[in-house]
């Protein structure tokens, strides 16, 4: 069983608390000149997203959790799990829906997601920064008109909504910034 | 991020430092107060368990790097050398953060017939010299407790704290029968955080069991308490100071008990400063000392919000 020592913490480090795994978000060392020290952390839980705080005397030890970010391949659903695929190994690995989120929205087969596991189990699955995806549905942008910030919505064949520019049409490949969920450019098929 | 060669401080804020460090000088030699010059490599090392000293070894045998010059200053002192200052590096291991760094600058001095009210007011002085005139106040540990957190340090036992960091969510661990680290918490989370404010703020009559090398005598409460004082500004540490225990005996015993301590934490024992308790016995005349955050005073008067602003290389850089 792995364990870390007060005077490694950093941000980011993963660390086992009342049985969730947790990323240490912030560590502030406090200590009164003549006596004892203290680590006070901002910790997130990686099962749920909630940050707390907690503290602890400075020396003590924390068991280490066992959480690895994985690049895997998405396959496919049946409708209770999403699998992925390490591209590698070959090796398949079953998501719930909660911990596929919002990467629901951009993910089509064969994409490669980044995956947060704890104890080969997935807690998260990060969609790729940059995905193209086919307008299903627009409606035809009226030439010369600049109102309403001259954008308009369209849907993505992921289901996905986007602002998307006055000229894009129904059929066209669109290259999408998922962190932001904003249009980036059209894309050449 | 800046390549690890170059300084964490910018040029600029390096040179108001060394302004700053002058006028500091200037201060104490307008004061009569001359400047002194201790090892930082020493045969023995301070025995408070709540310091690490970091070892140095050197032809098999082990030395420490001081985590403070009191006990070199206290020699000079009962050889006769009145009242005295020194600006030095001091070593602290494992500490490291927004307002620590294993290495950093103490400013510390003696004054020669003062007690710790008379050194007080020098301190604040000096203070105010770098950081501008602010209200002044003083207040007992207790009434800082009361005023701040609301609750006796006192009154309370281990269980009593225990009890308040879970009504009061605090998310803390289990520091079990070890009154004065819940004193610690309960302190560093709750009651520095307001002092200074605005103000310069000094906290005395800390708890005997807190003393270090000070004097004790009993409060109005009949509680025992030690003469040491600590100034705050901003919700910062920035000195502590005691009007000086010059019993030998009374210090052996001190040095003796925290001793134990560091025996039951497993904790390395360094010899007992024989050579201290030796220039005690030969007469420490009566005198108040004190030792200030350079660092962390120079960071204020800069604006700065981290010691690594007004440091050349802090840790990772040294």
């Amino acid at each position: 069983m792995a364990t870390y020592s007060t005077n490694e913490f950093k941000s980011g480090l993963k660390i086992l608390m009342d049985g969730d795994p947790y990323a240490i978000v912030e560590n502030e060392f406090v200590k009164p000149g003549k006596g004892q020290a203290f680590n006070r952390v901002k910790v997130r839980n990686l099962k749920t997203g909630r940050v707390i705080e907690r503290t602890f005397k400075s020396g003590d030890t924390v068991e280490a959790a066992d959480v690895v970010e994985v690049e895997m391949q998405y396959l496919y659903s049946d409708g209770d799990q999403y699998y992925f695929m390490d591209p590698n190994s070959f090796e398949q690995i079953g998501a719930s829906e909660a911990a596929v989120g919002d990467a629901l929205k951009w993910i089509k087969e064969q994409d490669v997601c980044t995956l947060t596991l704890w104890n080969n189990e997935p807690l998260t699955v990060e969609p790729p920064n940059f995905v193209n995806l086919k307008v299903t549905q627009t409606d035809p942008g009226v030439r010369g008109d600049t109102s309403g910030g001259g954008g308009k919505p369209a849907t993505l064949e992921t289901g996905a909504v986007v602002r998307v520019p006055l000229f894009i049409e129904e059929g066209e490949l669109l290259k999408v910034d998922t962190r932001s969920g904003e249009y980036v450019s059209r894309v050449k098929e | 991020m800046e390549p690890a060669w170059r300084p964490a401080a910018r040029i600029e804020q390096l040179r108001q430092r060394a302004e700053l460090l002058a006028r500091v000088r200037r201060f104490f030699a307008e004061r009569g107060v001359w400047e002194v010059d201790t090892p930082q490599l020493s045969a023995t090392a301070i025995a408070d368990p709540n310091i690490e000293s970091v070892a140095a070894e050197l032809a098999g045998r082990r030395y420490w790097l001081q985590s403070s010059p009191e006990a070199a200053m206290k020699r000079l002192l009962a050889a006769g050398s009145g009242s005295i200052y020194q600006i030095c590096h001091a070593f602290r291991g494992g500490e490291r953060g927004r307002l620590h760094n294993v290495e950093f600058t103490l400013l510390e001095w003696y004054q020669v017939g003062f007690d710790h009210h008379a050194l007080m007011d020098e301190v604040v002085d000096l203070a105010a010299m770098l950081l501008g005139e602010r209200p002044r106040e003083r207040m007992s540990y207790r009434e800082a407790f009361l005023r701040h957190a609301g609750i006796d340090p006192f009154a309370l036992d281990a269980e009593g704290f225990a009890a308040r960091a879970a009504e009061w969510d605090m998310a803390v661990p289990d520091l079990g029968a070890d009154i004065d680290a819940w004193r610690d918490l309960f302190f560093s989370y709750r009651v520095a955080p307001a002092l200074g404010r605005g103000r310069y703020s000094f906290v005395d009559e800390f708890p005997a069991s807190q003393a270090a090398l000070a004097r004790l005598h009993r409060d109005e409460q009949g509680d025992l308490v030690a003469e040491r004082f600590e100034l705050f500004i901003d919700g910062i540490e920035i000195a502590n100071g005691y009007h000086e225990l010059t019993d030998p005996d009374e210090q052996r015993q001190r040095f003796r008990a925290e001793a134990e301590r560091r025996e039951i934490r497993g904790e390395p024992l360094p010899d007992l400063d024989e050579r201290l308790l030796a220039a005690l016995a030969a007469g420490l005349p009566d005198c108040a000392g004190v030792a200030l955050g350079l660092d962390r005073l120079i960071m204020l008067a800069l604006g700065a919000e981290r010691l690594d602003e007004v440091m050349a290389f802090p840790f990772e850089r040294a």
